[in-house]
């Protein structure tokens, strides 16, 4: 019945022996099987289907983001990712001021449509102080106003087997040896008819400036930022994104991000 | 060895309720979710200081404050005199961390990065893969938290084990004082530290987590706006975040300390088997540990 004694100098030595061998095997063991599209890594990207019906479950489709006052306004919404875009199609619209931008609706519409900066501006708008969450971690508030999605949606008439809302962007994020890759994203058409969703033209009272998307970008307020593409020419509606890009859905989630972005 | 083993019958099963000193300590449910929550935990706390290293800057408020100054922790690197300093700067007040936190790697190959490779999962920089660990471990967490708690109602650990009674204040200056010489008692019961320490990471510590860590998230803000506001804006949020991962971090070490020197083969053995080793009964010239 000999008792487990143990003395302070043995305690100690044992103990920071632990704490380093704990920390030597943190390096890069748990590095493999985690890229996209292995086994591995697949299985646990199941957790954000779940999170995605959890948090459907929850919020149903209108649970409004927050809300806040010009008193929460105090400082410029913070731009991030391209700010400039180099492309020669961007930059010719852009000495225009935009006079000859447009927005098209395809894909799975019965009224494909082409809309102006006006027409755009003329129908109903929405103004919302909301916060801008990164998926870096950092938030930043300001107010955005735009056109519902929806009711652009609406006019184009969406035909039933539309299930994505694909975003078409002008600026390019990234070269692969294919060409050039311009920004793309899909959201649902839950989200789409979200009523806080806008195609956004004016950011904290004046027109949205260059690097924060202009002359249109979306507002995806229950997701992160990534999901709320900037320097908008398309939106498409389609029934599936297999066969876009990486397949995952956007330029991020090709790149490893989760397709659901509301956590 | 097999038909020697069955020959002899005496020397297994059959001595263990002879052995009064040896008891069946902790239920299969604790058991089981010790474990989980360990390794929950562990691959929590690697992602978690990847995800951070994407913005390594801790803000109070609603937001992050580029024109106006609301952080409160940053770690960063600089250029200096004598090359690149890693620092971390702590409500203002800055400490040269080069090495750790800041600028780290092989000699020669250091990266500006917010916790070293070793400390992270990916050891690379990949948010999000971090992002897939972190959410699916996060779903364990608190599944496994929940069962716990439900499967501790009913086998009575919690009432039994953990519930504060009169008598734990009234034993907690000689459990300091025990703890402080590193002296002690093997019991069914947990001492008054003990249970402080369980019951705050159960009931305080891990709750708190997974409230902040559902803070942040924009959906769930959708669905519990006060939650932030409460908390004092998502940053905040962020920030309560990242302190409580300090102090379980704090929590762990102590208890890895506490095991290696309580006996780490009894206490090991309790929590895989649940089988403990209790101290022999107290002679007379021993305050008995416990009058209950």
């Amino acid at each position: 019945m000999a008792k487990f004694e143990i003395s302070r100098r043995k305690f100690l030595t044992s103990a920071s022996l632990g704490v380093s061998g704990i920390m030597l095997s943190g390096c890069d063991a748990f590095d493999s099987g985690l890229g996209v599209g292995d086994g591995l890594r697949s299985f646990l990207e199941g957790a954000n289907g779940l999170t995605y019906r959890a948090q459907r479950w929850l919020a149903g489709r209108d649970a409004l983001a927050q809300e806040f006052t010009e008193a929460d306004i105090r400082q410029p919404q913070r731009p991030n990712g391209v700010t400039a875009p180099d492309d020669d199609t961007y930059k010719g619209l852009l000495a225009n001021n935009f006079a000859d931008w447009r927005l098209e609706v395809s894909g799975l519409v019965e009224k494909p449509l082409s809309l102006t900066r006006e027409q755009l501006q003329n129908m109903p708008s929405r103004t919302q102080i909301t916060r801008h969450d990164c998926v870096e971690g950092w938030s930043c508030i300001a107010k955005w106003t735009g056109t519902p999605l929806s009711l652009v949606l609406d006019q184009a008439v969406v035909k039933p087997q539309a299930r994505y809302v694909m975003f078409h962007c002008l600026d390019t994020i990234d070269r692969s040896l294919a060409g050039d890759i311009k920004y793309y994203g899909t959201i649902d058409l839950i989200d789409a008819r979200h009523p806080q969703t806008i195609l956004a033209y004016g950011l904290n009272g004046k027109p949205l400036p260059v690097e924060n998307g202009a002359p249109l970008r979306v507002r995806v307020e229950r997701q992160l930022g990534y999901k709320m593409p900037k320097y908008l020419y398309r939106i498409e509606l389609v029934d599936s994104f297999a066969a876009i890009g990486g397949g995952r859905g956007g330029y991020w989630e090709d790149n490893g991000y989760d397709w659901y972005a509301g956590i | 060895m097999e038909t020697v083993a069955r020959s002899q019958p005496t020397a297994g099963a059959d001595a263990a309720p002879k052995d009064a000193t040896l008891i069946y300590r902790q239920s299969r449910w604790t058991r089981l979710t010790h474990w989980l929550w360990a390794i929950s935990l562990f691959f929590m706390l690697l992602s978690g200081l990847q995800i951070f290293n994407a913005r390594p800057q801790l803000y109070i408020g609603k937001e992050s404050g580029f024109d106006y100054n609301n952080t409160v922790f940053a770690i960063g690197a600089e250029n200096t005199a004598t090359g690149t300093r890693g620092y971390t700067e702590i409500f203002g007040k800055r400490f040269d961390t080069t090495g750790v936190l800041g600028w780290s790697g092989p000699a020669g190959q250091e990266t500006a990065r917010g916790f070293p490779s070793w400390a992270t999962i990916p050891s690379y920089y990949d948010l999000g893969t971090a992002r897939v660990v972190h959410f699916f471990f996060a779903w364990i967490l608190s599944t496994t938290l929940v069962v716990w708690l439900v499967a501790s109602v009913i086998n009575g650990h919690l009432r039994r084990d953990l519930a504060p009674r009169i008598d734990d204040l009234k034993r907690l200056p000689r459990d300091i004082v025990n703890h402080a010489k590193l002296k002690f008692h093997h019991t069914r019961e947990y001492n008054t530290l003990q249970k402080t320490a369980y019951g705050g990471v159960l009931f305080v510590l891990l709750p708190l987590m997974i409230i902040t860590g559902l803070a942040m998230s924009p959906s769930m803000n959708s669905v519990l706006p006060f939650l932030n506001d409460l908390l004092g804006g998502r940053q905040t949020a962020r920030t309560i975040h990242f302190v409580v991962m300090v102090l379980l971090v704090g929590f762990f070490i102590i208890h890895m300390l506490m095991i290696l020197a309580a006996g780490p083969i009894n206490e090991l053995r309790s929590i895989i088997t649940g089988w403990y080793r209790t101290d022999p009964p107290a002679h007379s010239d021993n305050t008995p540990e416990r009058s209950a």
